[in-house]
């Protein structure tokens, strides 16, 4: 079998192909795709699940919020507020702790079922009672499958009501209601789609919610309906005619599973889909030079980092992560590793985030570093391991860093592995280092805070995974100081509570954060329109046209 | 009277030869199979890949993972799930795929045809073109004809069908515009055009949608002919060895004291003693195309059983790994059959015997 051939040389050859194809690429013969239609070429592998209950890759987050409405959604005019979608405006009582959201009237769903508050709070329970991978966005503010019919629920017709546990801020509220978990289920036409299941310990309800049917299936209200989703194939979505807002100028989007950059480069240029969205840099610049095409940016939600295992006694002293973080060539990374596709960003929070910092105090300096750990009793050096996936641009950035250690007398081994192999061993905490990204799992600074900078339980069996526990950093007062930030009312405030903790974790953490993902796509010149947003589930597709 | 008996005794025998060969073929199918299971399954429990992973994601909260764990019964010793798993494959359930979320068998369903249809092509064109080839090359050995045939068959062999693969896309479909790509089918039949065998080109035919026809044939034959170049460069190989095998053979002399034609020797009786083992050699290189093409599937965005039982390996899928796997033993076990069947038909001494 071919199989095990696929990784590690297997990109490098491709690379030298994807060369060879720049040599002899010419003059393409032009296809066309149809007017009414759009083609996308991108990875949709890591789709498990069309059910937003469940859904929480990339790739799905894109499809989810082109194909279901959310209560509130990001404004794209300054991404720190929210805006309306299905609400036409709510209120926060004086108490902090309920949340009264007025629909706007008349709008339908793709079924042309009536969207009612009722099919809000029974999205809510759906998601709290199968408890799925994105369900904490949710449950963090207090709800269980005892209260949820209680704690989200429609007071009438257009009136929902959201209480939560605690005074938060409402800026916090608000923001996790514009993840994809959040989405509102079309409820009669789930129905008819439930599944029986038996009760049992770990799931008390006697049935499925729709999630089965749902996996494939559709029940939104989004611009966009979902028509087919063919695993390692294509999703095909179709214009949703009742939509509540300004209807998709194009009749249907397809994505078509693409794995490889060069194939999408010269299907793009063939006039074969309209959009390659995973364009390596190589591939971006020939395309950005050719003049019938057309490429775009954006910065996102998405933070690379190198972390150090606290278990380590070494990388454990204060000095050594100081010193580390004096070791990484920031600057040669930038200019050559991620050009295009990142920029090199050193705090937590990502730009576009309430509470941003932008801040990036560190260069290599070798000299610092060997100082640094003199002072740790190191000076002699040491040897240590670090974790790395054997895809770019981390593997190019593993190897920087390894030249850069040698140069201050540490020796690091890199363990080359498979994505989900290093993984599962950094949920072990079986590393020593490990290099790998961070992404948002919503638009509101704590989802990053959380991570990086609390520790609830370090034990090893500590219930919540956050990579400061990952890492077993364990740090008391900034998991009290990030939770009381979820409570500061006043948005300024608030905004520099989370300044503050960048700044610590930024000169103490075991976290050397490198850059910020930039996303990036290549387009054909006739379509207009085509942005991307600021996080994977604001990449909308029903404001381009085609010329 | 007496010859009737022998005659009976002689059936009766040959039945009992035609059952012990059955039974012997079950028991040699069923330990294959379970050997397969046996040997996929442990080792895809070793690998260091958390399935649970696949599932709920990186991010997804340790109660989550845990409850996802113990409903796929992944905290059961390793035995008791081999044990589960092969009371539920008995049964015909192979379970769920947890990338797709699809039933492992739907899933394959879909992808083994798109495989099929590209090896299948891919094997016509590599032995239409190849055994002629190594013929040719065994007629005249040492010659200049051989050694291009060997340098055909070397590079064949030895480039990556990737790197071809590329280049083939480069020449034919960027700047000639010959063929098309990506995928199976142009997105503009997706409305008009529904597979019911997953065969596309017997499908469109069976339709009589000529159209369609010509737009699947324009995306399976670049990818086909890569496969195709591939086997062809194994298949003149041997085509060529056994061959010179077969040319070197007193009947050949004889026949050519007879004074039959050059030709005659070559292609009626040479090249039908050579077809005997030939046959194997070409079924054995099927069946390896069946298995799925990684590479090829990859820069084509073909979707086909390579591509699923990779993706599926790499996300420690294993419903979905043993399933492809139980496929795949099925097809070399067939092929096997068949070709040993075809033996019959070729050679007449393994009747008689």
């Amino acid at each position: 079998m071919m199989m095990g051939k696929i990784n590690g040389r297997y990109r490098v050859l491709l690379a030298g192909a994807a060369l060879s194809a720049m040599v002899f690429a010419g003059a393409p013969a032009y296809a066309e795709t149809p007017a009414d239609t759009l083609v996308e070429g991108f990875a949709i592998d890591d789709i498990i699940s069309m059910d937003p209950g469940e859904a929480f890759e990339l790739s799905t987050a894109e499809m989810t919020s082109n194909t279901y409405d959310l209560l509130v959604r990001l404004d794209m005019g300054d991404t720190s507020k929210v805006k309306g979608d299905l609400a036409e405006s709510w209120t926060v009582s004086d108490d902090g702790l309920t949340y009264t959201f007025k629909l706007k009237p008349g709008m339908k769903f793709a079924s042309g079922n009536p969207i009612t508050a009722e099919d809000v709070a029974y999205s809510f329970e759906r998601v709290i009672k199968l408890d799925k991978s994105p369900a904490f966005i949710l449950s963090q503010f207090g709800l269980t499958g005892d209260n949820v019919t209680e704690k989200a629920k429609a007071a009438d017709e257009t009136t929902f009501v959201f209480t939560v546990d605690k005074a938060y801020a409402p800026s916090f509220v608000l923001n996790c209601l514009t993840a994809t978990v959040g989405s509102v289920v079309d409820k009669k036409l789930v129905l008819e789609h439930i599944k029986p299941v038996t009760p049992s310990d770990d799931y008390k309800y006697d049935n499925d919610f729709g999630n089965e049917w749902l996996k494939t299936g559709y029940a939104g209200s989004g611009a966009y309906k979902l028509r087919e989703w063919r695993a390692n194939e294509a999703v095909v979505l179709e214009r949703n005619d009742n939509y509540h807002g300004e209807k998709a100028k194009l009749a249907r989007v397809i994505y078509r599973h693409m794995k490889e950059s060069s194939g999408q480069r010269l299907a793009l240029e063939s006039g074969d889909i309209d959009i390659a969205r995973n364009l390596e840099p190589n591939d971006l610049e020939a395309v950005s030079k050719n003049p019938d095409l057309k490429t775009t940016s954006a910065p996102k939600g998405t933070v690379y980092y190198i972390s150090l295992n606290q278990k380590n006694p070494t990388l454990a002293k204060p000095e050594v992560r100081e010193a580390f973080k004096y070791l990484v060539d920031y600057d040669a990374i930038g200019e050559t590793l991620i050009k295009g596709i990142g920029e090199i960003h050193q705090t937590f929070l990502p730009k576009g985030v309430l509470g941003e910092l932008d801040e990036n105090p560190f260069k290599l300096d070798v000299a610092k570093a060997k100082e640094l750990l003199a002072k740790a009793g190191v000076a002699e050096g040491f040897s240590v391991t670090m974790d790395v996936r054997n895809t770019q641009p981390v593997t190019g950035i593993a190897e920087s860093f390894q030249q850069s250690l040698a140069e201050a007398g540490v020796k690091l081994e890199i363990i080359p592995g498979d994505g989900k192999q290093t993984l599962t061993k950094y949920r072990a905490r079986n590393h020593d280092m490990y290099i790998g990204q961070w992404g948002m799992d919503y638009f509101d600074p704590n989802s990053n805070a959380e991570t990086f900078a609390s520790n609830p339980d370090n034990s090893d069996e500590g219930k919540v995974s956050t990579l400061a526990w990952r890492n077993a950093w364990n740090v008391p007062e900034l998991t009290e100081k990030t939770k009381a930030a979820l409570l500061e009312k006043d948005a300024d405030k608030r905004a520099a509570t989370y300044q503050e903790l960048q700044k610590t974790i930024l000169e103490t953490s075991p976290f050397i954060i490198i850059f910020q993902q930039t996303e990036v796509a290549g387009y054909r010149g006739n379509l207009k329109d085509f942005k991307l947003g600021p996080s994977f589930d604001t990449n909308f597709t029903y404001t381009i046209s085609k010329e | 009277m007496a010859e009737t008996r022998t005659e009976a005794r002689r059936r009766g025998a040959r039945a009992s030869a035609v059952t012990s060969a059955i039974a012997r073929f079950l028991v040699i199918a069923v330990t294959t199979y379970l050997g397969l299971l046996a040997v996929t399954f442990f080792i895809g429990r070793v690998i260091p890949i958390d399935p649970v992973l696949a599932i709920v994601g990186d991010r997804a909260p340790a109660h989550v993972v845990d409850r996802t764990r113990e409903e796929m019964g992944l905290n059961l010793p390793l035995y008791q799930q081999f044990f589960i798993y092969v009371k539920g494959a008995l049964a015909g359930e192979f379970g769920t795929s947890v990338l797709t979320t699809n039933p492992v068998m739907t899933d394959i369903r879909r992808a083994f045809p798109a495989t099929m249809e590209l090896a299948t092509l891919g094997t016509i064109i590599g032995s239409v073109i190849g055994v002629p080839l190594g013929v040719l090359a065994a007629v005249k050995r040492g010659s200049i004809i051989d050694q291009i045939v060997r340098v055909i068959g070397l590079i064949g062999y030895s480039v990556p069908i990737f790197w071809l693969g590329l280049l083939a896309l480069v020449l034919f479909y960027a700047k000639l515009g010959w063929v098309a790509y990506p995928g199976r089918i142009d997105i503009t039949y997706e409305y008009t055009f529904t597979s019911v065998t997953g065969f596309f080109l017997l499908d469109a035919l069976w339709q009589r949608q000529w159209d369609v026809f010509r737009d699947v044939f324009r995306h399976i034959i670049l990818p086909a002919s890569l496969l195709g170049y591939f086997s062809l460069a194994y298949i003149s190989r041997m085509t060529r060895s056994f061959m010179l095998n077969e040319l070197s053979q007193e009947y050949v002399v004889a026949a050519r004291a007879k004074g039959l034609s050059e030709t005659r020797i070559i292609w009626r009786h040479a090249l039908r003693n050579a077809a005997v083992p030939l046959v194997t050699v070409i079924a054995l290189s099927y069946a390896g195309l069946l298995e799925g093409s990684v590479l090829t599937e990859t820069v084509f965005s073909w979707p086909g059983l390579g591509l699923y039982i990779t993706n599926s390996l790499q996300n420690a899928d294993m419903n979905a790994v043993l399933g492809g796997t139980i496929v795949i033993g099925s097809v070399f076990i067939a092929l096997n059959l068949f070709s040993d069947l075809l033996y019959r038909t070729l050679d007449p001494r393994t009747r008689a015997r």
